[in-house]
């Protein structure tokens, strides 16, 4: 084995163990800014949520939440967080990928890479439904 | 109810979810589901997509610790998420066409299922028997105990990945991390020690639910003012779990109270099930 890259299975345990802190640590703060000015704003309205409506328009789409983040809409913070929680994991499959083509497991490098193919196909097809 | 109650009462009901859910093993979103619909009134879609949310959220923050430790075995986990992940996107996609009370009774049952098998007592069972596909996939690991560095060997791997679609499809039709039936598919069939099949299957748990998530992110079951206050709830529910777990040792009695509050709220999921209330 060459040794100029010694990079090991332990390496990406410390890797990847910060990716998934980080990942939750800033989602949550971000769920938690957003939930404040969300109950700041609409705090004293009733809530209702016995049939299902999906969730309102504005954060339908990725530009919609993007524009009313900068408008600091309470609700558009939270979704923001919430689709980082989400990426937290799939980011963890990323690092896990580049982690096994520093150590050269070509089979790994492999299964990595196809779990990420369902998760993109599974976006995709969210996206169709 | 106004928004800042209704959100309150999510927000201590979630912390005890998580709270209970870390000392039993069970896990966090578990109680969640039944407290929203049942408790709350709210539409079981919601649920399931604020469910779903903080299974991620509890997952990765507890994979976090485990993986640095060096239990959890990362290339198992990674090969068996082809078949969570590939069940978790059939579950979210077959869920739009399944009427939603046979989605609750099915929950209901997963859930007493789940309750029985966190009573069952874990013995640590060492397989040493080389088997060919663990062989090629690189499954076979060790892991550190306080008697010192121990190897293991991983049995039934086909059995074991068909076990796995399974748990991904419930994963993704009832937005739950399905941990048990993962530990399940991990402990009889694979062999594994407890201790590994415990860390990997929370591992896996975390890429599952997002699998199933991105589904339901556009379908529109996630709702931020109902999400919020059940994932902050949850987490911050099992960080104080995690810490109380140092200090008790004997949660025995705890897994009977959890399994018993588990399996009412199971019971009354079915109940409102059939007769068509959910």
């Amino acid at each position: 084995m060459a040794q100029k890259i010694n990079f090991k299975d332990t390496d990406m345990q410390v890797v990847i163990g910060w990716v998934l802190r980080i990942g939750v640590i800033v989602s949550i703060s971000i769920v938690f800014f957003g939930g404040i000015i969300f109950l700041y704003r609409h705090g004293h309205e009733i809530a209702d949520h016995k049939k299902f409506v999906g969730i309102p328009d504005f954060i339908q789409t990725p530009s919609g939440i993007i524009d009313n983040i900068i408008a600091l809409r309470g609700q558009a913070i939270i979704q923001f967080g919430i689709i980082l929680l989400i990426a937290t994991p799939i980011l963890r499959v990323i690092f896990s990928a580049i982690g096994f083509v520093l150590e050269k497991d070509r089979l790994y490098v492999f299964i990595s890479l196809l779990v990420l193919l369902i998760i993109f196909i599974s976006t995709i097809s969210g996206h169709v439904g | 109810m106004s928004v800042i109650i209704f959100t309150l009462i999510i927000l201590i009901g979630s912390y005890f979810a998580g709270l209970l859910g870390s000392l039993t093993g069970l896990g966090g979103g578990f109680v969640i589901i039944p407290l929203l619909t049942l408790g709350l009134h709210v539409d079981i879609h919601y649920a399931i997509g604020a469910s779903l949310v903080s299974v991620i959220a509890t997952s990765s923050g507890s994979a976090a610790a485990y993986v640095k430790e060096g239990i959890t075995n990362m290339r198992l986990g990674m090969f068996l998420e082809i078949a969570t992940t590939a069940g978790a996107m059939t579950g979210a996609i077959v869920a739009v066409y399944i009427p939603t009370h046979y989605i609750a009774i099915l929950l209901g049952v997963i859930l007493i299922f789940s309750a029985i098998m966190s009573l069952k007592k874990k013995a640590e069972q060492i397989v040493k028997e080389p088997n060919k596909w663990a062989l090629k996939l690189k499954l076979n690991s060790s892991y550190p105990t306080a008697q010192g560095t121990v190897n293991y060997s991983v049995s039934k791997v086909g059995g074991g990945f068909v076990m796995m679609i399974f748990a991904g499809i419930l994963s993704g039709l009832l937005g739950i991390g399905s941990g048990a039936l993962k530990v399940l598919a991990m402990d009889t069939i694979m062999r594994i020690p407890f201790k590994v099949s415990t860390t990997t299957s929370n591992f896996m748990i975390g890429v599952t639910a997002a699998a199933s998530a991105v589904v339901y992110l556009q379908r529109g079951y996630i709702d931020p003012g109902i999400s919020m206050p059940v994932v902050i709830g949850v987490l911050i529910g099992a960080l104080s779990g995690s810490k109380i777990l140092v200090h008790t040792q004997s949660s025995r009695w705890l897994r009977w109270v959890f399994a018993i509050v588990v399996t009412f709220l199971a019971s009354q999921m079915i109940y409102n099930g059939i007769i068509g209330r959910i």
